[in-house]
């Protein structure tokens, strides 16, 4: 092994070198393809549409990182844009200001919280499946947002909203800029905090975690908590992009985004996993969407690539290991 | 007795719920209480407690499948392409195609999980993208309307004229239900190959040494949840009378919050045709009340949601608490 | 080699070699048992001991140049259905059972297995199960879910299905590690009825002295190569660690009197219902108190207690004079109480992750700057620890599942040390760590007293407690029933009243 290659391995680790081979893969393939791939263009609308995939897939994230699943993620996202819409409606719907919506957007925040909030709590006391809290917190939420709005959109936002959405700061497109910035937030919270710390430690070992003094339980409601806390803020997001909030817009990326984070290399246990290459993952996803799109294809072959592409990866990943484990035996 | 209630707890909890939910929708509703009511909860529920006979079977085995209710559009739609080309064809080959089909499908998910060593969630979400996404794309979204009358007819097998003048009946879709009911019990519950599952899920390396074949248990739960899966499809053809590319998208959540709400275990080792059987049924027992009670149909699925939730809490909280007091 | 041969010997291997990923498991390593007899295997971990049972059973397949012969017939590639048709069963130290299925459905498995489906009579099942259990001489409900059945059980269950079917010879791989006395005592006299009736018995067992008692002859490996056989009779326990690790030992008393140092802990009248009554106890700065007992005896759930895990119903626990009370771990440790767990696979260490995390985990408060945990100071710590326990270690990024048994507990001490304890609960520190490196880990422990740590050493072996406590309390059906000091006292002694 190169001095260049320990040194990136040690800075990044394997999954982010291979994923990296991958993403040059994509991008070489598809700028033969087409010669529309490598423009400002094609790179705009993947920028655009990266964030709401992406934070969901970062509230995915840290419930698989501490060894579950919180299914619940886009219905929550849905549900807390509900909140938001109503305190812009309340204030005047179009003519609702700017303040309306800081403090709409906060109790926003506040309701995807005590949702990931109830989940975390119900899976840390009753140890109850995460799956299956999740699944039981998912079904009750879309219940309930369509209970609430019986099934139709909300609409009429004052004009910033759409500003938010569409708009961009220096030539960065604004959604794009708060994901940035979450993914940043997660590479500290995972990397540098407390929390994230004993996300890893309790998605290996939840009980020897406890046995070393670590309140498992607290950290375990304060994970979905944040978990939920994303959703919201990919909410919101959306719901600038879309100018306006449906119960089950986004509902199909629920599985993209654990498709993402297995894609990532995160480990399916739990306990393993980086945001550098979860990000990537899910850069390499919307690349291959884009220049299938190029090419003519709709949503759904993307779809189904991804699908594909995730069974590719997983396989070469075990062919790698024989490999690895067929070479030590061999010398 | 004792063993047999310990061994079923979950099973006797969901029958005393079911009892009682039953009692107090037979005295707040005139309608619940009816044979006509019976025939139509059990019409309705026939789809979903087939694609739960094929789902119990892969989580004993420790596994878990999302991908099933995707499947079973693309059997769908395969069949009906495969039994247009054919000049109509009939329910024998109907069953034999979708079948196949559906077998196809499962044995994809075995093969990838087996021979790759990739966890099961991995890869059935892998594939539900993967089905889904190339349905659509191949189908263009398009429904099929035009099915051979003989898929497409309902066929009532058993009615009833009650004294008010409604009508009571069994479709099809009931009896094709209750033979599936009977031979995943029979599989499950009294056969060598059943035990076999049960101890793979339940102890996998503990199986390994005792030489079950592990290969044979993986394709053999997908392939009898694949079945299921072909069989539901086709019977839910029957019951909607059309083929809509997308109809079962969503499905797998919901089925399996029935059967995890009938005592399976994500993990393995645990789940019976009994309790899977109750937990559908109680789901739709709640709905149906629900609606008989004249709540709004939007509010069902938060009921069902937030019953679910509360049922999780309490059956570990319970069990919890208990141990920890004996402890 | 012809003799070897002969028709008495139920099993024999020859010439047995086995490479793992460029590991040598096992060197042209040689074992035969006779019919009949009680055989024992030993030798530390990794010495081979497994590997060789999982080559005789068919579960792995050796290198090439080994002869195997089962019940006389030569065997060219033993697999488990191949093995056990011949008379060969195995139980295995996890006893490889199903907790959800029925103990008629455990013991008779084998009826359900092969790939042509057919019924399952659980009639018949039970009927098998009876007879099994009939050899045995126990009966147990034969509906009830394993799960509901405790480990002592559960091992009974384990032994009747190695006996269902015409079994030779049976394995029994550490059979008695969670077994307490009465049922050890059980155990072995199954053995010898096993052994009776013309089962062969293998024993594989830590526990030397059980070993002693019950074998006829001692098959021992060292590093993977065979060291010798050596027949029962005149084998010394001493003499049997010698050839398991090629070193000596000598062991000696290192109790020392602590009358005037002040008293970290103090324990009046604590009381757990169902679990330890009226204990009084005090342990000075520097002192180290052994408790010993049988499992079962209320220890483990007496040094839950000090640590915070569970409340006690009654009495009084005093830390430095002050009476104190404790609502989860996290105050203990915060008030100076460290605990070694018995598990170290499942609560000592959090195996998959690295050897780093896991040091720093109980510390991680004192690691913040500016709230993030500081990565400089992270690596400072780990450095320091790992050199002061002498740990052996590749990288601090390396899983914990790496390293040795004994290294592993270094790391578990290095661990609670960094939380700068003031009274260390040790419970069980040498299980699974090899005669060889637990002289290490009890230098450390002798050190760590020297500088004036309380310690409280949890141990079944009473020999751990005798040569390495100051005081020896033994403690019987959750109550201290006696104290001893070992200048004064005879190991013999210790054991005749602990064991007897």
């Amino acid at each position: 092994m190169g001095p260049l290659q320990s040194f990136l391995k040690a800075r990044l680790g394997t999954e982010v070198i291979g994923l990296g081979l991958f993403l040059l893969l994509v991008v070489v393939v598809f700028s033969l393809l087409s010669d529309r791939f490598l423009t400002a263009a094609n790179f705009g609308s993947v920028a655009v549409q990266l964030p709401e995939l992406g934070l969901l897939t970062l509230a995915m994230l840290l419930p698989i990182l501490s060894g579950g699943l919180n299914l619940a993620v886009t219905y929550t996202a849905n549900i807390s844009t509900l909140t938001l819409a109503w305190v812009l409606q309340a204030n005047g719907g179009p003519e609702a200001g700017f303040g309306a919506f800081l403090f709409g957007s906060v109790l926003a925040l506040a309701v995807g919280g005590a949702s990931g909030f109830v989940m975390g709590a119900v899976v840390a006391y009753s140890r109850a499946h995460p799956i299956l809290v999740s699944l039981a917190m998912m079904i009750f939420l879309r219940g309930l947002g369509e209970y609430l709005t019986r099934g139709g959109d909300i609409s009429g936002f004052p004009d910033f909203v759409a500003a938010i959405g569409h708009g961009s700061i220096l030539g960065v497109p604004a959604p794009l800029i708060v994901f940035l910035v979450c993914v940043l937030l997660w590479q500290i919270l995972l990397g540098r905090s407390r929390l994230g710390f004993f996300t890893y430690m309790v998605g290996s070992n939840i009980e020897a975690t406890r046995y070393s003094g670590v309140n498992t339980k607290r950290a375990l409601t304060l994970i979905y908590t944040l978990s939920g806390i994303m959703c919201a803020v990919a909410g919101i997001v959306m719901m600038a992009r879309f100018n306006s909030v449906r119960v089950g817009h986004g509902e199909a990326y629920l599985l993209i985004t654990v498709l993402a984070c297995f894609l990532g290399g995160v480990d399916p246990f739990g306990g393993f996993g980086r945001v550098t290459s979860v990000l990537l993952a899910l850069v390499i996803l919307q690349l291959l969407s884009s220049g299938l799109n190029l090419l003519g294809a709709n949503q759904h072959l993307s779809t189904a690539v991804w699908g594909l592409f995730l069974i590719a990866v997983m396989v070469l990943r075990f062919a790698w290991k024989r490999w690895i484990e067929m070479r030590r035996n061999g010398t | 007795m004792r063993n047999l209630v310990r061994a079923n707890a979950t099973e006797t909890w969901l029958i005393l719920v079911t009892l009682v939910l039953c009692l107090f929708l037979s005295l707040a509703t005139e309608q619940f209480f009816s044979l006509v009511n019976f025939t139509d909860l059990l019409n309705t529920s026939a789809v979903n407690l087939i694609f739960a006979m094929g789902l119990v079977v892969v989580l004993i085995a420790g596994g878990i499948d999302i991908s099933f209710a995707v499947a079973a559009s693309v059997v769908q739609y395969v069949t009906a392409l495969a039994l247009m080309s054919l000049g109509g064809g009939n329910w024998a080959l109907g069953f034999i195609v979708a079948g196949l089909c559906g077998i196809a499908l499962g044995a994809v998910n075995a093969a990838l999980i087996h021979h790759f060593r990739i966890i099961s969630i991995v890869v059935t979400i892998a594939t539900f993208n993967a089905f889904f996404g190339l349905l659509m794309f191949f189908t263009r979204g398009v429904s099929i309307y035009n099915l051979p009358d003989w898929w497409s007819d309902r066929i009532i097998l058993w009615e009833y004229e009650t004294a008010g003048g409604a009508w009571a009946e069994l479709t099809l879709p009931v009896l094709v239900m209750s033979i599936c009911v009977f031979l995943t019990w029979l599989l499950i519950g009294h056969s060598s190959t059943g035990r076999q599952l049960y101890a793979y899920g339940d102890n996998p390396e503990a199986a390994r040494r005792v030489g079950i074949n592990e290969a044979a248990m993986q394709y053999i739960a997908f392939g009898w949840l694949g079945l299921m899966l072909g069989i539901a499809g086709l019977m839910q053809v029957n019951y909607a009378q059309e083929v809509v590319p997308n109809a079962l998208f969503g499905r797998e959540l919901d089925v399996l919050a029935a059967v995890v709400l009938g005592g399976a275990r994500l993990g393995g080792g645990r789940g019976t045709v009994l309790g899977c059987v109750l937990g559908v049924l109680l789901i739709a027992i709640t709905e149906n009340g629900l609606n008989l009670l004249g709540v709004s149909p939007y509010a069902f699925k938060m009921v069902v949601g937030a019953i679910i939730l509360v049922a999780i809490t309490l059956s570990n909280i319970s069990l919890e608490t208990l141990v920890r007091r004996r402890a | 080699m012809a003799e070897q041969a002969a028709p008495a010997a139920v099993l024999a291997m020859r010439a047995v070699s086995k490479t793992f990923g460029g590991v040598q498991a096992l060197r042209d390593v040689s074992f035969a048992v006779r019919a009949g007899e009680v055989h024992c295997l030993a030798g530390e971990n990794g010495s081979g001991k497994s590997t060789l049972i999982k080559i005789a059973t068919g579960v792995y397949s050796a290198d090439a140049g080994a002869e195997i012969d089962i019940a006389g017939r030569h065997v060219t590639a033993p697999t488990p259905g191949l093995a056990r048709r011949l008379g060969v069963s195995v139980i295995w130290q996890d006893l490889a059972l199903f907790p959800e299925m029925t103990v008629a459905e455990n013991i008779a498995f084998e009826a359900l297995l092969g790939a042509r489906p057919r019924l399952a009579s659980q009639r018949q099942l039970r009927e098998t199960a009876e007879r099994a259990l009939g050899r045995l001489g126990v009966t147990l409900d034969l509906t009830a879910p394993l799960r509901s059945l405790p480990i002592a059980k559960r091992q009974i269950v384990a032994i009747a299905r190695a006996l269902v079917g015409e079994t030779k010879l049976i394995f029994m791989d550490e059979p008695t590690a969670s077994l307490t006395r009465n049922e050890t005592d059980h155990l072995l006299q199954i053995v010898r009825n096993l052994s009776a009736s013309g089962v062969a018995v293998v024993f594989v067992s830590h526990r030397l002295a059980e070993v002693l008692e019950i074998a006829e002859a001692v098959t021992v490996l060292r590093d993977g190569g065979l060291v010798g056989v050596f027949p029962a009779e005149g084998m010394t326990q001493s003499r049997l660690t010698e050839l398991m690790t090629g070193q000596t030992f000598d062991s000696a008393v290192s109790a020392r009197d602590r009358g005037t140092a002040p008293a970290v802990l103090e324990l009046r009248g604590l009381t757990r219902s169902g679990e330890y009554q009226d204990i009084d106890l005090t342990i000075r700065a520097g002192e180290t108190v052994g408790i010993t007992g049988l499992i079962g005896a209320g220890r483990t759930e007496l040094g839950h207690t000090l640590f915070g895990m569970n409340r006690p119903g009654r009495g009084e626990i005093r830390l430095h004079g002050k009476p104190v009370s404790f609502r989860s771990n996290k105050d203990a440790i915060r008030a100076g109480i460290a605990y070694v767990s018995e598990d170290r696979l499942s609560l000592g260490l959090i195996q998959p992750q690295s050897i780093a995390d896991n040091l720093a985990l109980p510390v991680l408060d004192r690691l913040l700057s500016l709230g993030l945990i500081s990565p400089r100071r992270k690596t400072a710590l780990v450095d320091g620890w790992i050199r002061d326990l002498a740990v052996k270690i590749g990288k601090p990024e390396d899983p914990v599942s790496t390293l040795s048994g004994g290294n592993q507990q270094r790391i578990v001490l290095a661990k609670w040390l960094a939380t700068e304890p003031r009274l260390l609960i040790l419970d069980a520190p040498t299980v699974g760590v090899d005669v060889g490196a637990r002289a290490g880990i009890f230098a450390i422990i002798r050190r760590l007293a020297e500088q004036g740590l309380a310690i409280l050493l949890i141990s079944d072996e009473a020999p751990e407690v005798h040569f390495n406590a100051d005081r020896v309390l033994h403690m019987a059906g959750g109550r201290i029933v006696e104290e001893f000091d070992p200048r004064e006292t005879s190991l013999a002694a210790l054991e005749l009243a602990v064991y007897a």
